[in-house]
């Protein structure tokens, strides 16, 4: 166990020297704004401590979310935000562009990722989901879901389409189909003992709200034909609450 | 006299067809002295820099000490890896281990075993997301100021414990300082709550874990 989380350890500084060694920083910028404010940590929180005037040189050292941290020609080094940096130019006098978020995100994105919970015929679930925004409005999407039921737990994995209505509202309206694959572990206390992996299809609605031009609520109904091995189908109901970035 | 006269024709038609693209490169360079009225409409690359280092993955391991309800606290180690969205926001998976002990029951009678060796084994995992509510500053002595955070997680996942898999709610806090540019210490704080029917009736049970952890910017 400690050799493992030992070398685990090593690995992590291993990748991170890697890491290191190639970000030795972006090159110099020039300053265009009156001056910039670099602070002690990467946050609106943390206080300012110096000032970089205008027509002097940074190097660009590091990014994370939307600070950067730079390096004046005195050697201070601090952090300051994107929108800043977005009118300094390189020496050769182009504008230095650094990609953030601006309200034509909500319909231009390409991709999200999100979290998501809530329950599937009594049972919970806890899943992940990933769309592709082939349109503003139609998107392919693919779950997965862990589902902890008193009786049963299980995983279920789709993959589907969805149409947005109005992705340029607040909240839109959304509806999708898919398929996927439904697997069921029913506890050992019950008479059927046996694990059972259907094949399943899905119809969805649901409504979608933008938070921020990053982030978006999704919360969606969908009701499951599960294809099962027995005479008749089952029809399943599901509801889940999610929380999306989108890029 | 027709094979001179093709001749002649064909080089003159050679002649206009090398001046020609001179005469237009010649008025195109008359354009372009007069002073340009509009502006191109260029549309911005978003790329980065080159050799500008994103980054926003931070993952890392921590061990501390869960106390699992009924069968007393125990070492807890594991694993966690988040996403840094914004400067506020991250998302956070969380997957860790611990050995249960033994309920007050089992010591006082002596020799009944509620769970086998393998039942006692707690492992959960969730995925959460983060909110950095107080960004501040650690002052260590009068000249080091490491930047910090308390942040809040809430998080839903499973505990595989005495042989079921539970639907678990993790709620969490914890302050993160940052020892250099890309390491960070964590003291973390969480409640793992499931419902559990182990001993007779379905109760919710609060498991606390605190831990202390390690982890790396990349």
């Amino acid at each position: 166990m400690i050799r493992s989380l030992l070398t685990a350890v090593l690995l992590l500084g291993t990748l991170h020297t890697v890491a290191a060694t190639a970000a030795s920083g972006a090159g110099p910028v020039v300053v265009q704004d009156p001056y910039l404010e670099l602070r002690s940590g990467p946050g609106r929180g943390f206080p300012v401590f110096h000032v970089v005037d205008r027509g002097a040189s940074v190097d660009l050292l590091r990014r994370r979310t939307d600070w950067i941290k730079v390096r004046g020609s005195d050697g201070t080094e601090g952090w300051v935000h994107r929108s800043q940096l977005e009118r300094t130019l390189t020496p050769g006098g182009e504008p230095v562009t650094l990609p953030g978020p601006s309200p034509d995100a909500r319909t231009e994105h390409r991709w999200e990722v999100g979290l998501a919970t809530g329950g599937l015929e009594g049972a919970s679930v806890v899943g992940v989901q990933a769309a592709w925004a082939a349109t503003p409005t139609l998107h392919v999407r693919a779950d997965a879901a862990h589902l902890l039921g008193d009786y049963s737990n299980g995983w279920l994995g789709t993959v589907g389409v969805a149409h947005v209505f109005a992705p340029h509202w607040r909240v839109s309206p959304f509806v999708g189909i898919g398929g996927g694959v439904l697997y069921v572990e029913p506890k050992a206390t019950l008479v059927q003992p046996d694990d059972r992996t259907d094949s399943t299809a899905y119809a969805g609605l649901g409504l979608r709200g933008y938070l921020t031009n990053r982030f978006l609520l999704q919360a969606e109904y969908r009701q499951f034909v599960v294809f099962t091995s027995r005479d008749d189908n089952e029809e399943i109901d599901e509801w889940t609450v999610s929380f999306v970035y989108f890029f | 006299m027709d094979r001179e006269l093709r001749l002649l024709l064909l080089s003159g038609l050679a002649l206009a067809a090398f001046t020609m693209p001179a005469q237009a490169q010649q008025a195109a360079g008359a354009e372009a002295a007069t002073p340009q009225v509009v502006e191109p409409r260029v549309k911005r690359r978003d790329v980065n820099p080159p050799g500008l280092d994103t980054e926003n993955f931070e993952a890392g391991l921590f061990v501390g000490t869960v106390s699992i309800e009924d069968f007393g606290a125990s070492v807890s180690y594991g694993g966690r890896i988040a996403y840094h969205f914004t400067e506020d926001v991250f998302a956070e998976a969380t997957i860790g281990t611990a050995k249960a002990g033994r309920t007050s029951y089992e010591d006082l009678s002596g020799s009944a075993q509620l769970l086998t060796d393998s039942e006692r084994q707690f492992t959960h995992y969730d995925l959460a997301i983060g909110w950095n509510a107080l960004p501040g500053e650690v002052f260590l002595g009068g000249k080091r100021a490491m930047p910090s955070a308390v942040y809040f997680t809430l998080g839903a996942g499973s505990t595989r414990f005495a042989g079921d898999d539970h639907f678990t709610v993790a709620l969490g806090a914890g302050l993160r300082v940052l020892a250099n540019d890309w390491i960070a210490v964590h003291l973390d704080a969480r409640n793992l709550a499931f419902e559990s029917d182990l001993l007779g009736e379905d109760k919710l049970t609060h498991n606390l874990q605190f831990t202390f952890g390690l982890t790396a910017f990349f």
